[in-house]
């Protein structure tokens, strides 16, 4: 299905992108960054707040214009085609409210081809969320999981989750996590934006450190803890201390 | 349950320690199966990428060999399987010595702690059925 797109070209590529948003003055949030992702990687996009992560993501996902500089997915600009192969969860949450969990699932199934409902209804299960909820009924942190589900069902070749598992309980978490582990194919790759490190650094193949908009470091975790002798966590806090 | 893992070292190598200890007390047993890369990932909750490079250094150690579309297998070589226990006993006990050392114990102290620790049979057994750290 997806064979015309998996040419040379990386699955998604960063040159030289730039953004500043209006009356910010000369405040670039994201400077001029440069980055090529491979296929079948878990990368950790991580950085303290306001460091042009979900920046970053939202021009990766075609939601908002760089200033400057490009972004190509499978060697396209974003837009609709990248929007198939790309599942996106944004920081804050999109649901309507007045839905039930079950009329969701019709509604994303209808819109994304990749979507399996089995793999939905699956997770819901474990996790114990009725799919005859109503979307206002549920805590932040059920909706969060609904939302996570959701995106995670799709069988899509990039999924960028932004904070995925910061409003969840620690064994929602677990489970998460797992989920990202088992569904994980060679073909696809996910990038997660995080501060909760030391909970996912097991789970990562790499990670990218962003500062003031700029790429700092992308490397792998063992790379980090070989040469640093210390976790991703511990290096992280080094770095951005205060 | 995920694995235990330090946060100081790199994980892949501390999943191939975990497998070689599964191997040598024989949890998985000499020509035995091993389970595949993602489910292990999964039990240790690690990246299969990080559980695939813990596998190819066992193959490479000639542990674990690769049956071709088939999976994986314990060696045969029991004489492999004993060095390397050998091994990690040495690691173990050198360990054990840097600590007590740091302590202020002299060797001939040590070894006439661990004399009477394994006399007590109650720390016998004790220590028998621990063998993880």
């Amino acid at each position: 299905m997806n064979e015309q797109y998996t040419t040379a070209a990386p699955l998604l590529q960063i040159n030289d992108l730039c953004k500043r948003y209006p009356n910010m003055g000369n405040y670039m949030s994201v400077f001029h960054m440069n980055l090529t992702i491979p296929r079948g990687r878990i990368i950790g996009l991580l950085g303290p707040n306001g460091c042009g992560k979900t920046t970053l993501i939202k021009m990766i996902n075609g939601l908002l214009a760089p200033t400057s500089g490009a972004v190509y997915i499978n060697g396209l600009f974003p837009g609709a085609e990248s929007k198939r192969v790309i599942s996106y969860l944004p920081e804050r949450t999109y649901l309507e409210n007045g839905m039930k969990v079950r009329q969701m699932i019709d509604y994303f199934a209808d819109f994304y081809e990749d979507f399996s409902k089995e793999k939905a209804y699956s997770m819901l299960e474990s996790l114990g969320i009725s799919p005859e909820a109503r979307l206002k009924t549920l805590s932040k942190g059920t909706k969060e999981k609904v939302q996570l589900i959701l995106v995670m069902s799709r069988n899509a070749e990039l999924y960028i989750l932004d904070e995925p598992i910061a409003g969840v309980d620690p064994a929602a978490r677990d489970y998460i996590l797992r989920t990202i582990i088992t569904n994980y194919n060679p073909n696809s790759t996910i990038i997660l934006s995080t501060h909760l490190i030391s909970d996912i650094e097991s789970v990562l193949d790499d990670v990218i450190f962003m500062k003031n908009g700029s790429l700092m470091l992308y490397t792998s975790v063992d790379a980090i803890r070989s040469q640093q002798n210390k976790s991703v966590d511990a290096y992280f806090r080094e770095v951005y201390a205060c | 349950m995920a694995w235990e893992l330090n946060s100081d070292r790199p994980i892949y190598a501390q999943i191939l320690e975990k497998l070689q200890v599964r191997i040598v007390c024989g949890v998985y047993p000499p020509g035995g199966w091993l389970p595949s890369v993602r489910e292990l990932a999964a039990e240790a909750s690690v990246n299969p990428n990080t559980m695939q490079r813990a596998f190819s250094e066992l193959e490479r150690s000639g542990l674990v060999i690769t049956q071709r579309n088939m999976g994986r297998v314990v060696t045969q070589d029991t004489q492999m399987i004993e060095a390397v226990k050998r091994q990690m006993a040495v690691t173990q006990t050198k360990s054990f010595f840097a600590n007590m050392r740091q302590l202020g114990f002299s060797d001939s102290e040590i070894i006439s702690l661990v004399n009477s620790y394994t006399s007590d049979t109650k720390h016998a057994s004790y220590a028998v059925v621990s063998n993880e750290e």
